[in-house]
């Protein structure tokens, strides 16, 4: 979608503003209606919304390991968030994040899980590069089924996220299954699988590969003709077929390349919080990170302030459910609000150009 | 694997008379959803419509079944679940439709609303995980459910497995058989030259739209109120993209959407019961759970395979339309 670039640059123009802040102003205005929206929904169970507010906050912000918490909690998100960012510039609705994510943490938990005594950074690259594949190639089924048969991607993902939870939750109670174990999970992965922290804090190097991908992905998608190709099958499908682009490849790569970054997510998220295999390993990122590519406008800057503002939202609800006892799928629903609302705070700027 | 046990008559009866009882939710969705699309509109927020219908009709009920209105609950809840439903598509229209967003991201933005919104609501109003509702009693229908077989199958439901099948006939016949359904149809395939007729295009597409999720709550609300009497977080476990699948396989048609809920509710009967049959008969445990739980989506993912192209889809389907536009 490039509403974020055509809504901007005429706004602007016309009230001579910086881009830049017109196209951070609809976020910025969604936030705020959400958060108010999610303050009524507080309000209804006769909790103090501010409270509730206020405790997030400290929850998600309040000193160094609260910061720590958010920060890790944003890279699950900033990766699906970033790969979802190029799928979706080509139009391609990708929303079996979920089910790669798993999908990566499979693969590579296996090698955690069977290769612990191989030399740590080969071990490493290993254990991060099947999580990647393994993300891609639960995509590329999407991709096969949508180039070859013309199926929609959004069912096919869709469906292929249960199989995927289904078939962890078989691996991790079955083959995988810690021996001698009684419950539906692996052993725990060797200390060797740990991914190596930042200067004694539990920043690990998931979150710098993250980080790095911003700048990465920017380039990819307006800096090298793989970029432009996506972006024009996404602006005008028909045209850039006409140009000599091929759609089918531009999907496939679409596909691929946000499939194998669920994936790492996986397998980072899995290495570094979880450290075995087991049925319940993602707070729903798969779907936390289409909100995030969406409410980021399909652009890594936006998407890397996205991530951590979703994050302080599932971390501060998290501490706002053990102080109020207040539901922390609070999160969720906020989350998806403000989507909303940035969605028709968008909308109705273009309408109000076009009138 | 023990076969006796499967092929024989009381099996297979009782297979195909679940399997009926279980594709009404996802048949309601489908109607209601067929309906939204023959008017242009893509609503792929049907997951989050049952969610939230079927919350709103689960919570309904609790409340209201030790009351004076308690021999009424069930159905009020019912009433409930389609009236949240609504709620969720007027927020869908007013995006898409009013405001022209695109329908796909609002689609599945609606989506995580309606789960997130679900799960709030009963982990706030629910401490214990236990509450159950009374459901509503099998309405044998005199005569036609002592035929042999088929008056099991067929004639020995409650009342919301009737009403459903009704709604089939009743639906195609609004859809293809009325002044009004002849509007939605003109509107989904050509806006602007049903603009030009004198159609109300935004407001057809509108009330398309709002009988769309009005089924799909009804439906989320028939799953958590009469069928399985409780709720719990991710109930709807996939119903509403299956019907999103369901009314492509079906060609945006009443009839074939019938058949294609029921291979749906056999599909999803078939898992219950060797999942039941494997916990008795210890040689069947041999396929794992995880697999037949598997099977609806697998299915899902098999039938549209034969049933791509979609030439048959409304022409407008998915695009705004923008009256200034010409």
């Amino acid at each position: 979608m490039s509403e974020g670039d055509t809504v901007a640059r005429p706004v602007a123009k016309r009230l001579a503003l910086p881009s830049w802040l017109v196209a951070g102003g609809a976020p910025v205005a969604g936030a705020l209606v959400g958060l108010a929206i999610g303050a009524l929904l507080i309000r209804l169970t006769g909790a103090d919304p501010l409270q509730a507010y206020a405790t997030m906050v400290r929850g998600a912000f309040g000193g160094p390991r609260q910061i720590t918490d958010t920060i890790l909690k944003a890279s699950p998100l900033l990766l699906v968030g970033l790969g979802l960012t190029a799928a979706f510039r080509a139009r391609v609705w990708n929303i079996g994040g979920e089910g790669q994510y798993y999908m990566g943490a499979l693969c590579g938990g296996i090698v955690a899980l069977y290769c612990a005594n191989w030399p740590r950074p080969l071990l490493l690259v290993t254990m991060l590069g099947a999580g990647v594949a393994g993300g891609m190639a639960w995509a590329l089924v999407a991709a096969v089924l949508k180039v070859r048969r013309g199926m929609s991607e959004i069912i096919s993902t869709l469906m292929l996220n249960y199989i995927a939870i289904l078939f962890m939750q078989y691996m991790a109670r079955g083959p995988l299954q810690e021996p001698g174990g009684y419950l539906p999970e692996s052993a725990q992965f060797a200390a060797s699988t740990r991914l190596p922290t930042l200067l004694g804090t539990r920043v690990h190097l998931g979150v710098l590969i993250a980080v790095l991908l911003v700048p990465l992905v920017y380039a990819l998608l307006w800096s090298t003709p793989l970029g432009f190709r996506l972006r024009a099958v996404g602006s005008r499908e028909s045209v850039a077929r006409y140009a000599g682009i091929s759609v089918e490849w531009a999907i496939v790569f679409a596909l691929a390349f946000s499939g194998g970054l669920s994936g790492l997510a996986g397998i980072v998220e899995v290495s570094t919080l979880h450290t075995r295999l087991k049925a319940a390993i993602s707070g729903g990122y798969g779907f936390s990170g289409i909100l995030v590519a969406l409410l980021g406008r399909m652009h890594p800057v936006g998407v890397a302030i996205a991530s951590v503002f979703f994050a302080a939202l599932i971390i501060g609800a998290q501490s706002m459910h053990v102080v109020s006892g207040l539901p922390d799928a609070l999160a969720n629903a906020v989350q998806a609000l403000i989507v909303l609302c940035v969605l028709a705070a968008d909308a109705l700027a273009r309408r109000r150009l076009n009138a | 694997m023990n076969w006796s046990l499967i092929l024989n008559w009381a099996f297979v009866v009782a297979l195909v008379t679940a399997g009926i009882r279980l594709a009404i939710p996802v048949l309601l969705a489908v109607l209601g959803e067929t309906v939204t699309e023959r008017a242009g509109v893509l609503n792929l927020g049907l997951e989050g419509v049952m969610a939230v219908g079927g919350v709103t009709g689960f919570l309904v009920a609790y409340l209201l079944q030790s009351g004076p209105l308690a021999a009424w609950s069930s159905w009020i809840g019912l009433l409930a679940g389609m009236a949240a439903g609504m709620l969720l598509g007027l927020i869908l229209a007013v995006l898409s439709i009013s405001l022209q967003a695109d329908q796909v991201i609002c689609g599945v933005t609606l989506v995580v609303f309606g789960q997130g919104l679900a799960n709030y609501v009963y982990r706030q109003a629910f401490s214990s995980l236990t509450a159950r509702v009374p459901g509503l009693p099998a309405l044998p229908i005199p005569l036609l459910s002592r035929i042999p077989v088929l008056g099991e199958i067929l004639f020995d439901h409650d009342a919301t497995v009737y009403i459903t099948f009704a709604l089939v006939y009743l639906v195609w016949l609004f859809l293809f058989r009325t002044h009004w359904g002849l509007s939605i149809r003109a509107v989904g395939e050509n806006p602007a030259a049903a603009e030009t007729s004198g159609l109300n295009v935004s407001a057809i597409r509108y009330a398309a739209t709002l009988i769309g999720t009005a089924l799909a709550g009804l439906g989320g609300a028939v799953l958590t109120t009469i069928q399985l009497r409780m709720f719990r977080e991710g109930i709807t476990g996939g119903r509403g993209w299956i019907a999103v699948a369901l009314v492509i396989f079906a060609r945006w048609q009443p009839k074939l959407a019938l058949v294609g809920a029921l291979l749906f509710g056999l599909a999803d009967s078939i898992q219950y019961r060797i999942q039941a049959l494997s916990q008795v008969e210890r040689g069947m445990g041999t396929i794992p759970y995880e697999f037949l739980l598997m099977l609806p989506y697998v299915l899902t993912l098999v039938v549209l395979l034969y049933r791509t192209g979609h030439s048959e889809a409304p022409a407008a389907l998915g695009r705004a339309y923008d009256k200034s536009a010409d």
